[in-house]
């Protein structure tokens, strides 16, 4: 995996995806952090005030009273021209949301982690994909990770891409709580020489500077206010590409990279099933069980949400015969009821693409074990079959519900 | 901290420098605009100010206009405390990395209206004052949400008509108190807090002074008289500030490290009608109700009075 020379310093350590996230903060070098625990999300900030309490970071940790004024309290440290990192998962993202579109609105490179966690009521402190899915319109890029490695990588990339003065938005990296925010993986680190050498610090964005005062978050009619949006809905467009530099100087450094998507077993694959995160790991072990069998399976993972990486995923899934999608959050009310299936079916509306079976699972953590993602793919299998795809979603998973 | 500012004494002493600037769009007669004039001609230019939602806020900075010539960042109705606690530590944090040269001195200033510190900013301003960062939470209280059309708030008085404790067959105006943020801010172990008024801006612009000279969070909790939501014509702003404090409504107090004091004293009390009488939104109320309140102001001065340790608000006018 490490390829270049400059990896040979690199540590491999155990570490949650969690513990990992803190490491990637640590070795980027931030100068602010502020957060408020919950859980699965709160040995990020544990770990984060330990490496500052032990001199490994010099920066300022702000005990807030809510995540709505952790997000507040890093857009001021921004605003200031500080590099900032906050975390959360579920509430906390949510109780955010008003300030998620402030921090886009004013182009404020501020680096966030998710552990991504099922919304209340009833409460559920376990992973699902609800908290994120109802933020993916605040005008944020956001980038699930796999692992624990990826995580770490990728957090370092998102202050590449948030403080590139092309992109100047805010980023979200997501993972799964408790299947990965708490699982010890081997991850290789590479140390506060990263902030130097691939993310030197250089405040790109509007600051507050009393020798050069300017006003930040005024008031607009409608003669202004569009144009704003305008310009902020084309940065999200574009950053895109920025993402994905950001990854190949990152590979040439330090060896690994993710691109916006990754396929499995794809080349020669007839059925596909789409995940994120954590599922995807899991996917490729259902691949390899369903090529035993001679079915020729694949698996997609979608790293980068939004924006959206339209032309790069329909490379994988346009010569398909069948796509399954898994969604882990619901859209009620709608058909389909999962999002990213969603979001599939109406970015090619007007492509030639397979059928795509949208399915929902894994909501709340409902367990889903290997058998269950080969299970999936004989549905899509037969569903494909009997030409009986629909815009219907299944509900994988459901006590008493047979598909 | 080295502030090189002389102590204000006399009206000559403060800075004729202005940081906000004319051509903002608050109302005639607006006294939020002498406050905030005043804080930023003590604070000087080396400021950074964080702004709540609010009339202040909405009236200077009218894309693309600007009434501030000092940095500014506005970010929601609730979080000023928040976003300062975030201003604040990101200049330690850049002091300790080399980025801002240490001696370089940065005051920083979290103004909000009533609605943005007793009721939807109370949270944030209490981490803020909690957690001790040095910032300056200055309140200025129209004692309502006129910047949305009058509606009653945390701050409203009791009697006053508001748009939504309206003088109708059930409701005559506010029923409760005041909620009272100057014991509040004490409580949470803060070296500074006061409360101010515009109408005496010696006092006003000293209490500026010393709370931007603390090493911690401070409070001045201004009165803001406000044309529009209290019914009084434009030029009588400052003429019924300082009824407020004549007839004790208003008690203009400091708190400091453990000290308090009342800093304008009043030898003859004022009645409370003074006060009331040039204002529409207590226009509704009947001899019986004046005189509730004539004695709620009674009350309160025995115990400002028995905290001062003497007498430092007299007795009622004959």
């Amino acid at each position: 995996m490490a390829l270049g020379l400059e990896t040979k310093k690199s540590e491999l350590k155990p570490l949650s995806t969690n513990k990992a996230v803190a490491e990637a903060a640590k070795d980027s070098n931030v100068d602010v952090v502020a957060a408020y625990p919950i859980t699965p999300q709160t040995t990020v900030v544990e770990r984060l005030a330990e490496l500052i309490g032990e001199g490994e970071l010099d920066a300022e940790i702000i005990h807030v009273e809510s995540e709505h004024s952790a997000l507040s309290a890093v857009i001021g440290a921004s605003a200031m021209g500080a590099r900032t990192f906050t975390a959360t998962s579920s509430q906390g993202l949510a109780l955010m949301h008003e300030i998620l579109h402030i921090a886009s609105g004013l182009r404020l490179p501020i680096v966030m982690s998710v552990a991504t966690r099922a919304l209340s009521a009833p409460i559920s402190i376990f992973n699902d994909h609800s908290d994120i899915m109802n933020q993916r319109d605040t005008g944020w890029i956001i980038i699930f990770t796999s692992s624990a490695q990826e995580t770490y990588d990728t957090i370092i990339q998102a202050y590449k891409i948030a403080e590139n003065s092309n992109v100047l938005l805010p980023v979200m990296v997501a993972y799964d709580g408790y299947v990965m925010s708490h699982t010890i993986e081997p991850v290789e680190v590479l140390g506060k020489k990263v902030a130097e050498e691939y993310i030197p610090k250089k405040v790109s964005w509007n600051r507050l500077d009393p020798d050069r005062p300017i006003t930040i978050g005024t008031i607009t009619s409608p003669d202004y206010y569009y144009e704003f949006k305008y310009a902020q809905a084309k940065a999200l467009e574009s950053s895109l590409q920025h993402i994905l530099e950001a990854d190949s100087e990152f590979k040439k450094k330090y060896g690994r990279g993710y691109g916006a998507v990754e396929g499995y077993m794809m080349e020669d694959a007839e059925i596909a099933v789409l995940g994120t995160s954590s599922y995807f790991s899991n996917l490729k072990y259902a691949v390899d069980e369903l090529r035993k069998k001679g079915v020729k399976a694949g698996a997609i993972k979608l790293r980068v949400y939004r924006p959206f990486p339209r032309e790069q995923l329909y490379e994988l899934i346009k010569g398909l015969r069948a796509l399954g999608v898994i969604d882990r959050s619901i859209s009620y009310g709608m058909t389909p009821s999962g999002p990213i299936a969603l979001d599939l079916m109406s970015t090619y509306r007007y492509k030639n693409i397979p059928p795509i079976q949208s399915f929902v699972a894994g909501i709340g953590q409902r367990r889903m074990l290997i058998e269950d993602f080969v299970r999936i793919y004989e549905i899509l299998e037969r569903r494909a079959s009997s030409n009986s795809i629909n815009e219907e979603t299944l509900f994988y998973g459901v006590k008493g519900i047979d598909l | 901290m080295t502030y090189e500012l002389e102590k204000i004494k006399t009206l000559w002493d403060i800075p004729k420098e202005e940081h906000l600037v004319g051509g903002h769009s608050l109302c005639a007669g607006c006294t939020a605009a002498t406050i905030v004039r005043h804080l930023l001609k003590v604070a000087g230019k080396n400021t950074i100010v964080v702004n709540a939602t609010g009339c202040v806020e909405v009236s200077t900075t009218s894309f693309p206009y600007t009434a501030w010539r000092v940095p500014w960042l506005h970010v929601a109705f609730e979080n000023a405390g928040a976003v300062a606690s975030g201003v604040e530590s990101a200049i330690n944090a850049l002091k300790i990395k080399g980025e801002i040269p240490v001696e370089k001195e940065i005051n920083v200033i979290a103004i909000a209206g009533d609605g943005g510190s007793f009721d939807i900013g109370f949270q944030a301003l209490s981490g803020l004052m909690e957690r001790g960062h040095k910032v300056m939470f200055v309140i200025y209280d129209n004692e309502a949400y006129m910047n949305t059309g009058i509606q009653r708030s945390g701050a409203t008085p009791f009697a006053a008509w508001t748009t939504t404790t309206p003088v109708t067959r059930r409701i005559r105006g506010e029923w409760r108190n005041k909620k009272d943020m100057f014991d509040i801010a004490i409580a949470h172990g803060i070296d500074y807090a006061a409360t101010a008024n515009p109408a005496y801006p010696v006092d006003m612009d000293s209490k500026f002074q010393k709370g931007l000279s603390k090493d911690g969070p401070s409070l001045v909790h201004v009165i803001m008289p406000c044309t529009t939501g209290w019914r009084f014509e434009p030029k009588y702003g400052i003429t019924i500030a300082k009824l407020a404090t004549e007839t004790a409504v208003w008690v203009n107090m400091e708190y400091d490290v453990g000290n308090f004091s009342v800093t304008v004293p009043v030898k003859k009390r004022k009645h409370v009608r003074e006060y009331l009488k040039l204002q529409g939104r207590y226009s509704h109320l009947s001899e019986t109700e004046i005189e509730l309140i004539q004695e709620q102001i009674d009350r309160k001065v025995e115990e400002i009075n028995k905290r001062a340790g003497k007498e430092v608000i007299g007795p009622l006018e004959a």
